[in-house]
């Protein structure tokens, strides 16, 4: 007999619909799986077996061969233990229900039966919805999940032993179990476990962030170990923009895949703050495998991506920062095709200003010049080149520790970046532009224009300070935000003293300038 | 060799020239070579082992010596190249070699010169001390430097990373000469940072060496560069100095050939000063004000240098704020903005306007200081 249900694979961050053809004959005994299939969907034959075995269920012997169609497409992962279990069954003699064309199966099968959750769950079920299939049949700990997407029907399974009285349901007793999804997620406005109350004095690095957030600029600390780099850096996602339900949807689809979601919460409900280890590779960062699975930067995509000792980083895995930082997506390239992931983050970076760290305390270091100059010039300049912000920090005094009252809370600072963000979606309308940080060429001209004053005043600063183009740019960008965050339409004397203020060491050539 | 259109002076020259080649050959045997034969032709005409007997080589020399001699066209060749690039050679026999240098136990035998060699009877000053120095330190040395410099007295220093380079920097500034003794030969900028001290001193004073051109900056030249600088200068200014610093050599040997220490006092706990301190306690003069040096050199320096006061003249209010909160040490910018108790976008403004007005410097990202 033959049978086919539907379940569901992952390709890259997408999912896609997979057939479970099963089919058994009389014969030798045997059972064989065909269909690119990874290792660990080729042990589902043993998985399914012996949870049948074990919930009860019996087949004559017989020589059983399933075939997971498209055959070209690998797959992986375990989800799809039930759908062949499910074809088992029906394979073995059981009727097919009406709706069976119209279901999809998700599930990892325990020995004894069980039906265990599976990553990926928000993906493959919007797959489902794409494809117009009207009902999920999910593990029951991934109903949750699956109950964010709107447009299908989610039905939770526990046990195989269930799978029978589930499949001789007719529809219209399958429409009253299962559960409408759709997004009632409850709002949820302090969001974060951290705020920048809590962050006493350090006003430049915070005003740097706040910047940063508010124009999509990428940013560089520099300073000691200790002087609250980090500290300032977590905070970041607390001053960007409330997520919207489409954002929230897109960071916890990628972290659904990489099993990152917490169990309590279908949604991710905080943009995300990735911090990976200085010894990470690239593949960590940009994401990899046979069948690529995102990375660190993905995982940042909406959020913040934080490298701090930046310099300790492998050389590779600075240059792999290239092409994310201005495409803001991660291409990897595979035989089995080519895979797209979301890299849209603001990139902060942490490094000390020299070797020992303590510079320019000369007291304390004793670095020599050609030290400092070589330990900046380890960064490769392309990336350098798309840090808009540079910020040194301090070691924080006595009373900053004491707290000596409250500083201004993270919902204050994001409301001016809300509106500096709204006067910039009014006025890149019509243009392929999103952010300030996104401005170059032709747009600088249009939307970074100065007066008449502004521009002596700059060609001045320009001049004496024996800036480059594209320092020049960069302290346009950045002035562009200073005055977004002022509510000024038109970049003023003080917004360009301040942009200037966060241009980078190394261009600072104080014994020559001076 | 003596057929050719040399001079006498010339061919001295070049059987100088050959014979500082070989190695091992020090200033003091060359010195000693010299006193006992009359001329360097005739070194050349001696024989290794009467050397030898003499006790002038060692008995493994004698050979090296023989050797060495197959050398001299090669030698000449070499010589004659030197003028072409610019490079002068000046030898002790010669009437311009610095007469303060005559006066060593062991003077160099001759010396490397490109540009100009210091005025005999101007007053001398060697500007010295750490690589790494602060900025205070930095600056201080290059205020000196032109200081001195603009009041007539001439700046010698080792083209050293830190406290040298401000001190070449600060004679340059005020438009006079000034003095480099290399611890390399001429035809090498060490440390490459200072190139551009590197290519304007020849223009602008002279790059001086005892080590033949080609010579790499090797650890062991740099205590004997020392002994020319001290024995150069008539007086040496000692800015910043850890407790452990080669300034402290060039310091001796400046006692040992008697002459005037100066040492500028530092903050109390500060390492970098502790040399100077040690100096100080030692019985050098304490350096307040270039005037100390001047009066020194009985010079006139005029008004003595009002730092703080002529530099607060023409600011706004509001820039006297901030211009009130910094020092000479470098300030971190939070710390002015709590001190000035001005927002941080105004802070930010009016260290913009007072920086462009020359008063105020970072030394790094976002620390700021006074300038001298």
């Amino acid at each position: 007999m033959f049978s086919k249900v539907y379940g569901v694979g992952l390709r890259g961050i997408d999912g896609c619909l997979v057939q479970a053809e099963t089919d058994i004959q009389d014969g030798l005994p045997s059972f064989v799986m065909v269909g690119a299939l990874a290792p660990e969907v080729r042990e589902a034959q043993d998985r399914v077996r012996t949870s049948l075995k074990n919930a009860g269920f019996r087949w004559r012997p017989g020589k059983v061969t399933i075939n997971l169609s498209p055959a070209g497409l690998r797959k992986t992962g375990t989800g799809f233990d039930l759908p062949i279990a499910a074809g088992i069954l029906l394979a073995e003699g059981l009727p097919a229900p009406d709706w069976l064309e119209e279901a999809v199966w998700i599930g990892e099968l325990g020995l004894s039966g069980e039906v265990k959750p599976v990553r990926g769950i928000l993906s493959m079920v919007l797959e489902a919805r794409r494809q117009r299939k009207a009902f999920c049949i999910l593990p029951e700990e991934n109903v949750r999940e699956g109950l964010v997407i709107p447009g299908i029907r989610i039905l939770g399974i526990r046990h195989v032993r269930h799978l029978a009285e589930l499949l001789r349901c007719g529809r219209e007793e399958l429409l009253l179990q299962g559960q409408e999804g759709g997004c009632q997620e409850e709002a949820q406005l302090e969001a974060y476990a951290v705020d920048y109350e809590e962050v006493q004095g350090q006003y430049l690095m915070k005003r740097a962030a706040e910047v940063a957030a508010a124009g999509g600029h990428n940013l560089l600390y520099i300073g000691a170990a200790g002087t609250g780099k980090t500290m300032t850096a977590e905070r970041i996602p607390t001053i960007l923009p409330s997520c919207t339900l489409q954002e929230r949807l897109e960071i916890s689809r990628i972290y659904s895949i990489c099993g990152l979601l917490p169990p309590d919460r279908p949604l991710m409900h905080a943009r995300p703050f990735r911090s990976p280890h200085h010894g990470a590779t690239v593949q960590a960062l940009t994401g990899g495998g046979r069948s690529p699975v995102p990375g660190e930067m993905s995982l940042a995509s909406g959020g913040v991506l934080f490298l701090d000792e930046f310099p300790e980083f492998s050389r590779h895995v600075i240059d792999a920062l290239r092409q994310p930082l201005e495409s803001r997506k991660v291409v990897l390239s595979r035989v089995s095709g080519r895979y797209e992931f979301p890299a849209d983050f603001l990139f902060v970076a942490a490094m000390n200003p020299c070797p020992c760290g303590y510079y320019p305390d000369r007291r304390r270091c004793s670095c020599s010049e050609s030290q400092i100059r070589s330990y900046l010039g380890r960064l490769p300049r392309p990336i350098l080149d798309r840090i808009d912000i540079c910020v040194s920090s301090s070691p924080v005094a006595f009373d900053e520790l004491r707290g000596k009252g409250k500083t201004e809370p993270s919902a204050a600072i994001r409301r001016r970046v809300e509106q500096a963000r709204e006067r910039q979606r009014i006025r890149f309308a019509g243009t392929p532009l999103r952010l300030n940080s996104q401005i170059y060429g032709e747009y600088l001209e249009r939307f970074c224009r100065l007066d008449a004053e502004e521009e002596r005043f700059f060609r001045r600063v320009y001049e004496e300070r024996e800036m480059s183009a594209r320092a020049y740019a960069r302290v346009l960008r950045v002035a562009r935000t200073i005055a977004d965050l002022d509510g000024e339409e038109q970049i003023l004397h003080r917004h360009l003293c301040e942009a200037i203020g966060y241009r980078r060491q190394e261009e600072w050539n104080w014994k020559k300038t001076e | 060799m003596e057929k050719d259109g040399m001079n006498k002076p010339e061919r001295e020259h070049v059987y100088l020239y050959w014979l500082l080649q070989l190695p091992a050959m020090g200033a003091v045997m060359a010195g000693r070579l010299l006193n006992r034969f009359g001329s360097f032709a005739a070194v050349y005409n001696m024989e290794g082992t009467r050397l030898c007997r003499e006790g002038l080589l060692k008995p493994s020399q004698a050979a090296a010596f023989e050797k060495h001699k197959e050398r001299l066209a090669a030698a000449a060749r070499q010589y004659e190249a030197l003028s072409r690039r610019g490079i002068r050679f000046v030898s002790i026999l010669d009437p311009e070699y610095p007469s303060r240098l005559r006066h060593l136990y062991d003077p160099p035998a001759a010396l490397y010169v490109r540009g100009e060699l210091p005025e005999e009877d101007r007053p001398t000053a060697a500007v010295i001390g750490a690589r790494s120095c602060s900025s205070y330190g930095y600056q201080t040395a290059r205020m000196l430097g032109r200081e001195l410099a603009a009041a007539g007295v001439q700046i010698l220093s080792g083209m050293a990373l830190g406290i040298d380079g401000a001190g070449h920097q600060g004679a340059l500034d005020a438009g006079c000469r000034t003095y480099a003794v290399l611890g390399s030969g001429v035809d090498i900028c060490y440390p490459r940072e200072n190139r551009h001290l590197y290519s304007r001193i020849p223009k602008q004073g002279g790059l001086l060496s005892e080590f033949a051109p080609g010579q790499p900056p090797k650890p062991g030249n740099f205590p004997m560069r020392n002994r020319i600088i001290s024995g150069l200068s008539d007086a040496i200014v000692v800015v910043e100095a850890r407790a452990k610093s080669g300034s402290l050599i060039t310091v001796e040997l400046g006692l040992e050939q008697g002459k005037e220490i100066f040492a500028v006092p530092g903050r109390m706990g500060d390492p970098l000063s502790e040399g100077c301190h040690q100096l100080i306690r030692q019985g050098a003069a304490l350096l307040s004000s270039p005037a100390d040096v001047l009066d020194y050199f009985q010079i006139n320096g005029g008004e003595k240098l009002r730092l703080h006061e002529k530099n607060e003249n023409g600011l706004a209010k509001k820039e006297k704020m901030v211009y009130s909160c910094l020092d000479l040490q470098p300030k971190f910018f939070d710390q002015i903005v709590e001190e000035s108790g001005l927002s941080l976008e105004e802070c930010m403004t009016l260290l913009m306007e007072l920086e462009l007005k020359g008063r105020i410097r970072q030394p790094a990202a976002h620390y700021y200081e006074k300038k001298m």
